[in-house]
């Protein structure tokens, strides 16, 4: 039997989460035994080859790519998971959700303490993904299945998880794996 | 000597005093039912909801309601734990919560229920309301971004300091807490010694310079639930 495919993405997020995957330890040899990783920086395949059983979203959408990749999963992948404060209510993108856009704008690129920006242009290529205007969480753009909270999530979180939806177990976290710092 | 009252909870028999709240004698049964605006030692304000208990087919705020003899209490439910989920996860929505930088994390009695009722994310749109943090004080700052309005700050500075230094302005969603001077806390006569610098249940009021004193691990929720020392004490 063909193994089933995991597809991980990281979108406005640190890589925290991804670093925190990569914690399960020596796990990730058992992982690789349970599954194949398609579309994921992990192994840097850029689009997805086949049908994927889950998918670990890290981060929330604050731009436009965001939302495109989001909904690839969704589309591509049986289960989705937001993996993360980021993922689950924008986390520390989501900081600027208070401050107008422009505001936010012009100081990254025009009157920020240490700028320089001759120019005194906010760059508009079409080659740059444009800004929403706030940090969405992953589940007011998509359908998300599961939710794993945790900045990161622990490593033992994302394992159990993992595990639980490939042998179509239910997924109970224990009090102690269930954090959102 | 006070007459024993009989009533069960989830069932279970149990004994309390006349006079007693539902949450009063269920702690002393060793039962615990939910609670976040509750605050010993001051009149019960039942503002925050999360002790909805049903009571012979009603909800009611177990912290207010008084105990009658043979009431049937449903604390432990599926549907009475729905309505307690419910009401946190509005909590959430309606600040801005970001628990992975905020002092009180591990130690915070919101975050400590929402994980003692399992809430991975909440199922309402976030609000991501704009607040501004008063830090003008020397020893205390406010931050409303974490504020859930629960009333013990504005319970423990008139009843337990005498000074009335907090209190609600606005209704519905406009209510807010306010300070006792113009603008900011600095112009108010709260004092580090104040037992209301010590009753937020979230990050809202913290004391300044003692931040992540203890270790991710050992603090208050890292391991046991949120009224686990009520449950030990069950005979």
């Amino acid at each position: 039997m063909e193994k089933p495919r995991i597809a991980t993405a990281s979108l406005a997020g640190c890589f925290g989460c991804h670093m925190s995957l990569l914690d399960i330890d020596d796990r990730i040899l058992k992982l690789i035994e349970l599954v194949e990783f398609d579309k994921s920086p992990v192994d840097d395949i850029k689009n997805f080859t086949g049908r994927c059983a889950i998918g670990l979203i890290e981060g929330g959408c604050c731009n436009e790519e965001n939302v495109h990749v989001l909904k690839d999963f969704r589309k591509n992948c049986d289960i989705l998971v937001s993996v993360g404060e980021c993922a689950i209510m924008g986390g520390l993108p989501a900081l600027r959700n208070g401050i107008p856009l422009k505001e936010c704008l012009e100081t990254a690129y025009i009157n920020g303490t240490g700028v320089y920006n001759p120019s005194g242009r906010i760059p508009n290529s079409e080659d740059i993904p444009l800004l929403l205007n706030k940090v969405y969480p992953c589940h007011e753009i998509v359908k998300v299945d599961y939710f794993l909270p945790g900045c990161p999530p622990p490593a033992d979180t994302i394992w159990e998880a993992c595990v639980a939806l490939l042998t179509n177990k239910p997924l109970d976290l224990p009090y102690e794996l269930i954090k959102y710092d | 000597m006070s007459e024993t009252i009989t009533f069960t909870i989830d069932g279970v028999e149990v004994k309390g005093k006349a006079g007693q709240t539902i949450m009063q004698a269920a702690d002393g049964n060793g039962i615990y039912i939910p609670r976040l605006c509750y605050l010993e030692g001051c009149e019960p304000f039942a503002s925050c909801r999360v002790c909805t208990v049903i009571v012979n087919g009603r909800p009611q705020a177990a912290c207010t309601q008084p105990i009658a003899p043979g009431i049937v209490v449903e604390n432990n439910s599926p549907e009475v734990t729905q309505i307690r989920k419910d009401i946190v996860e509005m909590m959430f929505v309606e600040g801005n919560h970001f628990c992975p930088f905020c002092d009180k994390s591990g130690n915070c009695e919101l975050q400590a229920m929402a994980y003692r009722l399992g809430i991975l994310a909440p199922k309402y749109p976030y609000l991501f309301p704009v607040c501004e943090l008063d830090a003008s004080h020397p020893y205390i700052f406010i931050d409303p971004n974490r504020c859930i309005l629960c009333g013990r700050c504005v319970q423990a500075s008139r009843d337990l300091d005498g000074k009335h230094v907090f209190d609600f302005v606005g209704r519905g969603p406009h209510k807010k807490i306010r300070v006792n001077a113009a603008v900011r806390l600095a112009d108010t006569n709260l004092d580090i010694t104040d037992k209301a610098c010590d009753v937020c249940p979230v990050g809202a009021i913290l004391k300044k310079g003692v931040g992540y004193a203890v270790p991710v691990g050992q603090r208050l929720y890292d391991k046991e639930p949120i009224g686990s020392d009520i449950e030990s004490k069950a005979k």
